[in-house]
């Protein structure tokens, strides 16, 4: 288990290194290093460390977020298709983060902005979890997808009409968390979501042992000594409170959480001690390697990083449903 | 004689059912015994199972475990006294059968606490009790219906706990793991204070390994006691609505003389 996270952990590194030497503006090795000791040419000093490691960390932040609170839906739900963009999770986030922006609430950003993309996140899963009969009865699979796809889409709805108030200016940005995008990524906002992310996410990879006992079944759970109804209260305000940092930080990125944990149960099995930590490193590596081909493949224009992660993950997520049509 | 359950006066109605669940239940699990709780389909089995273990809240009247309020207790010291056994678990994610008896330790681990020696241990004597050590690392979704039901009951022996309840445990299983489930149970309940609660459909196995019974009907208590007692003609017929005949085993084995009950065919 600590060598596959230390692999993957090795991975990352190589990755972000990647990440931060190419570009449409390319220098030598040399020039490259200068600029972490902060000796660089100006030129270089500002793209590599002023813009693309903060947009490398946000991607690391974002992933990381993303996986981990895919695997907590996935055991929550006991369902592999559940991931917070599926969920329409993320699309809630993406309109409370909307509605600060364009009603000027961006002012006090680290605190506003994140607050208002958790709200918009935990109602979003509250009206999932009702209307796919979250009161103890069965929660099928068709119900859940369906419950999260017509969320989904009453939240873009209200998105659509609350940027019709926007200016030019604002609108641009406001359509950056539609489709998800790591252009805007700044120090501030690292620095925003590490103040929120990190507590986040050791907390939940405390939580594995009473989470393993939950993706067994709820009944089990509680027999096996789970307070299960305070745990689920708690994982779940914590999972929305990740995704609603993550969206606010860089939009609503799609299938991280779906596509993460799901090649990594099939690695390393399904205890959430080693799945959790996992998620985090392989999150933050697929966002980064995501982000590095959305920003290059066309350059100098660039693709949303949700395109990328959409084309990676839509066929599995298709796979999955079949999957679980035939076993049922 | 202690008990380890004790039912007073309790009646339960589910928020959307129409009528009450279960009626005036008071019964009393003696300790250190095969306690069996029979009835037909909708007879109020489950539920009385999930009020005792404190599932189900809301229900009129009184439950004690071991002389204290079931809804008491916390989480997990209860369920490090008493199992759980249920009848069946969907599985959506891969486990072995390993990992799924480790679970069984969570009571006495707890969130944070690390695993030690004993608690392998106790996972190993769990998993060879129950005869699954041979699967132990085999994918659950991979066992048959009756590999599955031990591997839940070595998940239960792993809590180390002095009571097992368990739900129509041998409802999806053959005559030979049927039969060593019982025996199972029997060699359980024979350890000092060791109390084992099934709800069941086998009315002659819980005649013949249970010493003490009761028989719900509509939620409402119809016989309880002894099985030569409870197990009558005349009871049965009312309650399950089909003419019986009551026969006494005709041995060999402990059980020799034992009731056991016949359904008759319909005269043409």
């Amino acid at each position: 288990m600590i060598v596959r996270l230390l692999f993957f952990g090795l991975a990352l590194i190589v990755a972000a290194v990647v990440a931060l030497m190419v570009g449409d503006v390319e220098f030598p090795v040399r020039e490259f290093l200068l600029a972490f000791r902060g000796e660089a040419d100006p030129a270089t000093q500002t793209i590599v460390i002023g813009l693309r490691l903060p947009r490398v960390l946000l991607a690391t932040l974002v992933g990381g977020g993303l996986a981990v609170s895919g695997a907590v839906f996935q055991a929550l739900l006991r369902n592999p298709l559940a991931e917070p963009y599926v969920l329409g999770v993320s699309s809630g986030a993406a309109l409370g983060a909307v509605i600060a922006i364009v009603f000027g609430l961006t002012i006090g950003s680290v605190i506003a902005l994140p607050l208002f993309a958790f709200g918009g996140a935990l109602l979003a899963m509250f009206l999932v979890l009702f209307m796919a009969g979250g009161r103890g009865r069965g929660m099928d699979t068709r119900v859940l997808l369906l419950s999260g796809v017509v969320i989904a889409a009453f939240f873009n709805a209200f998105l659509l009409l609350v940027i019709n108030f926007a200016n030019v200016e604002t609108f641009r940005e406001a359509v950056l968390w539609i489709m998800g995008s790591f252009v805007g990524a700044s120090w501030e906002g690292v620095i925003t979501l590490s103040v929120y992310l990190i507590p986040a996410f050791l907390g939940l990879v405390l939580l594995a042992r009473p989470l393993n006992l939950l993706a067994v079944g709820e009944k089990s759970a509680f027999h096996l000594g789970v307070d299960v109804r305070r745990f689920k209260l708690i994982l779940y305000v914590v999972t929305s409170l990740v995704v609603g940092i993550c969206v606010a930080g860089a939009g609503a990125i799609g299938f991280v959480g779906l596509v993460v944990p799901h090649a990594l149960r099939l690695i390393g099995g399904s205890d959430h001690r080693w799945l959790l930590p996992a998620s985090a490193i392989a999150g933050a590596l697929l966002l980064v390697v995501a982000d590095t081909i959305a920003r290059t493949i066309l350059a100098p224009a660039e693709l949303p990083v949700g395109v990328v992660t959409a084309i990676i993950g839509v066929p599995l997520f298709l796979w999955l449903l079949l999957k679980s049509e035939e076993t049922r | 004689m202690t008990s380890v359950f004790s039912v007073d006066r309790v009646s339960f109605q589910y928020p959307t059912g129409r009528r009450a669940a279960l009626s005036d239940i008071s019964l009393e699990v003696p300790s250190g015994e095969l306690f069996a709780i029979l009835g037909p389909n909708g007879s109020g089995k489950s539920t009385l199972l999930q009020v005792m273990l404190g599932e189900l809240s809301g229900a009129k009247g009184a439950v004690e475990f071991m002389g204290q309020p079931i809804q008491r207790w916390s989480r997990r010291a209860i369920a490090a006294q008493v199992a759980f056994v249920p009848q069946g678990e969907p599985m959506a994610f891969p486990l072995t059968v390993r990992q799924l008896v480790e679970m069984g330790r969570f009571p006495h681990v707890g969130i944070l606490g690390r695993t030690g020696p004993e608690d392998r241990a106790a996972v190993d004597r769990a998993m060879e009790r129950a005869g699954v050590q041979e699967l132990a690392d085999r994918v659950i979704s991979t066992l048959s219906g009756g590999e599955r039901q031990r591997a839940r009951i070595a998940r239960a022996l792993a809590q180390e706990p002095s009571t097992m309840v368990l739900d129509e445990p041998t409802a999806a299983l053959d005559l030979h793991y049927e039969m060593e489930t019982f025996e199972l149970m029997r060699g359980l309940a024979a350890d000092s204070g060791f109390t084992v609660v099934l709800a069941t459909h086998n009315l002659n196995l819980a005649a013949r390994y249970s010493s003490k019974l009761v028989l719900l009907a509509d939620g409402r208590i119809q016989a309880t006691g002894r099985p030569e007692s409870v197990l009558t003609d005349e009871t049965l017929e009312k309650v399950y609505r089909w003419p019986v005949v009551v026969a006494p085993h005709p041995g060999p084995g402990p059980d020799a003389g034992s009731p056991q009950v016949l359904p008759l065919r319909k005269q043409t």
